[in-house]
């Protein structure tokens, strides 16, 4: 199964993200009004990774929380049958109004994810922004959404599937791509 | 993912469908405390609240869960219906089921009436309590908050006391916690004490001193003066005297016991208002929990509803 980045090369692009983040964010405001959320399951540790690259960098503590899209898809319900996804716990221990909010995902596919993500984030409060953050995009969006910060652009056929794994998760770093181009 | 397509009783879940609705819980309680307390999850659903005994606790709960997760919901009581003018539970539920809802949550007089609609409806049905025989979501919301405030629920010494005979919820109480592996006491005068509970695997006593020496949690249940019909305890002085739960009692338990109720108390019968309102009682976190919990079954058996048993 071919391995499209290691875990070097993932440490890399979570650091250089984090270098853009306080490139795009760091002047007007300062970063006190930064906040991570990452997307269940492998959106959370990710965006505490970049919380601790942005610690290291620039000294900042931005706040970090967890969301669970699942009760938000637009797919629950529409199959005739089956077992409903898990639902698991959201944790935003901070108030969301007026803060420039770093949504983080591993994947960015059809968009469907973040679509419902957005939807969730705004039942929480009114954010003054929310920028998007993904390790991974494969392309193939089915709705108009756009990611603002990229680990890696990956060209692939929707009969692929992408894997990332990661440490606190899987037991490793990397990014796997499986299945024919065709 | 849950077996069946309703939910009826605790006898027919497995420990592992029991964990799943009390993970699940455990994510809905969360909304509770979102600025906007409703995620769009059942949109477009219909739920319809058939009450053909009094509630206030329960029928409330089931709203609010059904509000938070976006249904329609409406409900019924019977008071106000058709019912009260001779017609049969089954052409009741046929005429509502005529105008397509898609859950019927259900408290029933009658043991087995959610169970006959079952059998004979399209809709997915929730036990909200049916005669002596079960309340379901009561026995789950009671596990969680047990489980909340123990982070566990086997090995734990859980002492119910009150009127056994009566109670359904003592009988859902039962099956999930034995299931689970609590250690369970039931603790009640000779004549409110069903026959056979040991064979369910519990320790029936008629001593409250020792049900709940050295227990957990302490479960207190109402005396049901509505369903006695024949005279089981002298009088309800008497009944406190002997079985009522007193701080001086509740000091018989361990040190964290957790006490709980499942509503509506009898001050001054079963329980005393020291313990009802002092520190180890938590039976208003019972009653945050049950809507909860009953989100995570509304939530779990939506997914179910297109099947055919």
């Amino acid at each position: 199964m071919p391995q499209v980045m290691d875990a070097d090369r993932m440490g890399r692009a979570l650091t250089r993200i984090a270098h853009e983040i306080l490139e795009r964010n760091g002047n007007q405001r300062g970063t006190s009004d930064l906040a991570l959320v990452g997307i269940r399951t492998r959106g959370v540790p990710l965006a505490r990774r970049i919380a601790l690259s942005l610690k290291d960098i620039a000294h900042t503590d931005v706040p970090t929380g967890a969301l669970d899209i699942t009760l938000y898809r637009d797919d629950l319900m529409r199959h005739a049958v089956g077992p409903q996804p898990l639902v698991r716990r959201t944790e935003i221990p901070f108030s969301i109004d007026d803060k420039r909010i770093l949504l983080v995902d591993d994947v960015l596919y059809t968009g469907r994810t973040i679509r419902s993500a957005l939807d969730a984030l705004i039942d929480f409060g009114r954010p003054r922004s929310i920028q998007l953050i993904v390790l991974v995009d494969r392309g193939h969006r089915e709705l108009p959404i756009k990611a603002d910060y990229v680990g890696k652009n990956l060209p692939t056929s929707p009969k692929q599937s992408v894997q990332v794994r990661l440490q606190e998760i899987d037991g490793e770093d990397d990014v796997l791509l499986q299945g024919d181009a065709i | 993912m849950l077996k069946s397509r309703h939910l009826l009783g605790i006898a027919d879940l497995a420990s592992e469908e029991i964990s799943l609705i009390l993970d699940t819980a455990e994510a809905m309680k969360e909304i509770a405390a979102r600025p906007i307390k409703k995620v769009p999850t059942l949109r477009g659903r219909t739920v319809v609240n058939l009450f053909f005994e009094p509630s206030t606790r329960t029928r409330i709960s089931f709203e609010v869960a059904e509000k938070r997760l976006s249904a329609d919901t409406l409900s019924v009581a019977i008071a106000q219906s058709s019912v009260t003018k001779g017609e049969t539970l089954l052409d009741t539920v046929r005429n509502l089921e005529a105008m397509a809802p898609d859950m019927i949550v259900m408290r029933h007089a009658s043991s087995g009436a959610p169970h006959l609609l079952a059998r004979l409806c399209r809709s997915v049905i929730i036990n909200a309590g049916d005669g002596m025989h079960e309340h379901p979501t009561q026995a789950l919301l009671d596990a969680f908050t047990i489980r909340e405030r123990k982070k566990r629920l086997d090995g734990l010494k859980v002492a119910i006391v009150g009127d056994l005979l009566h109670s359904r919820v003592l009988r859902s109480n039962v099956h999930l916690l034995n299931r689970m592996g609590a250690d369970v006491w039931a603790c009640a005068p000779a004549t409110l004490m069903p026959a056979d509970l040991a064979r369910f695997g519990v320790r029936p006593t008629t001593s409250i001193d020792e049900a709940v020496d050295g227990a957990d949690v302490i479960m207190m249940l109402r005396i049901q003066h509505e369903r006695m019909h024949g005279h089981f305890i002298p009088s309800t002085r008497e009944y406190y005297s002997l079985f009522g739960l007193t701080a001086e009692r509740a000091r018989r338990a361990k040190e964290d016991v957790i006490i709980m109720h499942p509503g509506p108390m009898n001050r001054g019968v079963e329980i005393d208002s020291d313990v009802a309102d002092g520190p180890y009682s938590v039976i208003l976190e019972q009653v945050a929990n049950g809507v909860a919990v009953r989100m995570a079954v509304l939530y779990l058996l939506a997914g179910q509803e297109g099947e055919a048993d």
